[in-house]
């Protein structure tokens, strides 16, 4: 199994397809308890991390000109 | 047709008025010519009353046509013209009887030259498709889960207010880039060409939609600019287009990946829904959750099944076992010994009685003696006596020797 990777570093859709892995394979596999456990936790982080990415209300919004990436300011 | 009445001699036949403009009505109506045709001109005294209806004038420099237009068909109409404007009207020539004035009954007006661009517009798009660039297969499936959204589209107008709106409330973890561009004029199609090069080579983003809001063909022009399709149909990152209306395809949304009926609809194209994510989200929670519960309840009754079977062999067990059996047997042996001894007792008790009577002892005390012989030998008769012998006589409360002085008899 590769190693996982840090939280941080995953897209959305990384993370809830890792998770989707995850449960599938504890759902079938028979494992041992502290291989299942291990699993588990990094389930849970995984479903953490998702759900903090979801419930994040503010969009990020920038701007490209002339070659300059900056925020972008709405018209008033 | 109608007949000419015939009258009596010499006043030739004459019309009435209403047979001759029937007639008139007819012969106009009845021309192939003078239906479904367009005509150009402009508006002069343009009028719409309470009716609903519109009234008004197309002329040039030497003729002038009146016009009307029905109410149900103006409501359909988004362009209304103005007077002194030069525009196109489609619609059937026939005669108004009552005023004697034949007009041109309108169901469509458009400005002018809206005829000549789209045209055009036909042209370049059967030349396009004929090269290929809106062959299905070229479209690439958009990304499920964008980490970056692309836009080219006004900073200012309605467009990208309704884009950022959308994704703020479906999808606020993607992040937006936005390239802004005027949306028309001559100077649109060279800037959408040159921002949608500008986000491929420095965003990379999953998709890019190319936006502008609703107006006339005029005003979508810089769509149907062909520069603007090639740069859609070259871009790395896959393209939605949401331009003008519900009803309005210009050749960028034949290029585009996908054509979306308008700006917001292109963001809700781009992005999942997040309420959508989080039921998805809640049901691995949930499935993780009672699967976890499950290994572990299994693992607790293998434990205890397994305590349970160590127990029964143990020292411990076996000890505790053999103490109970031998607990058990005592009591049963105790009983057994009681119930034994008190058989004895009773039995012991009836016999002791009874031999209390019997008793030797009992007899001497009612005045017999036990003669003996020295030797022990019991005297019972006279026989046994001879003149002489030593006799040993017991009585109740002890014994002494004697003689006999004769034989007896």
């Amino acid at each position: 199994m590769p190693e996982p990777s840090s939280l941080d570093q995953l897209t959305y859709e990384q993370a809830f397809t890792e998770l989707e892995a995850i449960v599938t394979g504890l759902e079938s596999d028979q494992r041992s308890l502290e291989e299942a456990m291990t699993l588990f936790e990094r389930g849970q982080a995984l479903a953490s991390y998702c759900a903090g990415l979801l419930e994040q209300a503010d969009l990020k919004v920038q701007q490209l000109s002339g070659g300059n990436l900056t925020d972008f300011t709405p018209p008033a | 047709m109608s007949q000419l009445p015939l009258l009596p001699s010499s006043p030739p036949p004459s019309w009435s008025v209403t047979d001759l403009t029937r007639y008139l009505r007819d012969l106009l109506e009845s021309d192939a010519n003078l239906q479904d045709l367009w005509v150009q001109g402009e508006v002069s005294n343009f009028s719409r009353p309470a009716s609903g209806h519109l009234y008004f004038t197309l002329k040039d420099e030497t003729a002038a046509l009146k016009c009307v237009m029905w109410r149900n068909a103006v409501l359909r109409q988004a362009f209304l013209p103005r007077d002194g404007e030069a525009i196109e009207v489609h619609g059937s020539i026939s005669l108004y009887e009552v005023a004697g004035q034949y007009q041109l009954y309108a169901d469509l007006i458009r400005p002018a030259g809206e005829g000549v661009l789209y045209q055009e517009f036909l042209r370049l798009k059967a030349r396009l498709e004929a090269e290929g660039l809106f062959d299905p297969a070229r479209k690439r499936p958009i990304p499920k889960w964008p980490r970056r959204i692309g836009i080219v589209t006004s900073p200012t107008g309605a467009a990208l207010r309704d884009i950022l709106n959308t994704l703020r409330r479906r999808y606020p973890l993607v992040d937006v880039v936005l390239a802004p561009t005027p949306v028309q004029g001559e100077e649109a199609p060279p800037n959408i060409v040159e921002a949608i090069r500008a986000l491929n080579e420095v965003i990379h983003p999953e998709v890019i939609l190319v936006a502008r809001g609703g107006g006339s063909i005029e005003d979508l022009w810089a769509f149907n600019d062909e520069r603007v399709a090639r740069a859609i149909a070259a871009s790395q990152a896959p393209i939605i287009t949401g331009v003008g209306h519900e009803t309005d395809f210009t050749i960028a949304d034949f290029a585009a990946d996908l054509r979306a009926p308008t700006p917001t609809a292109a963001a809700e194209l781009a992005t999942p829904n997040r309420d959508d994510l989080r039921a998805s989200l809640a049901d691995q929670a949930g499935r993780l959750s009672r699967t976890i519960q499950a290994v572990l309840s299994n693992q607790r009754w293998e434990l205890s099944s397994l305590q349970n079977r160590l127990q029964l062999r143990s020292p411990q067990a076996r000890l505790r076992t053999d103490r109970q059996r031998l607990d058990e047997l005592a009591r049963r042996a105790e009983i057994a010994v009681l119930h034994s001894l008190e058989l004895r007792h009773t039995r012991l008790t009836g016999l002791d009685q009874r031999l209390g009577s019997l008793s030797p002892l009992a007899v001497l005390g009612r005045g017999f003696a036990v003669v003996s012989h020295p030797d022990g030998q019991v005297v019972r008769s006279v026989h046994q006596i001879h003149p002489d012998d030593e006799l040993n006589v017991r009585v109740s409360d002890g014994q002494f020797h004697a003689r006999a002085l004769d034989a007896g008899g």
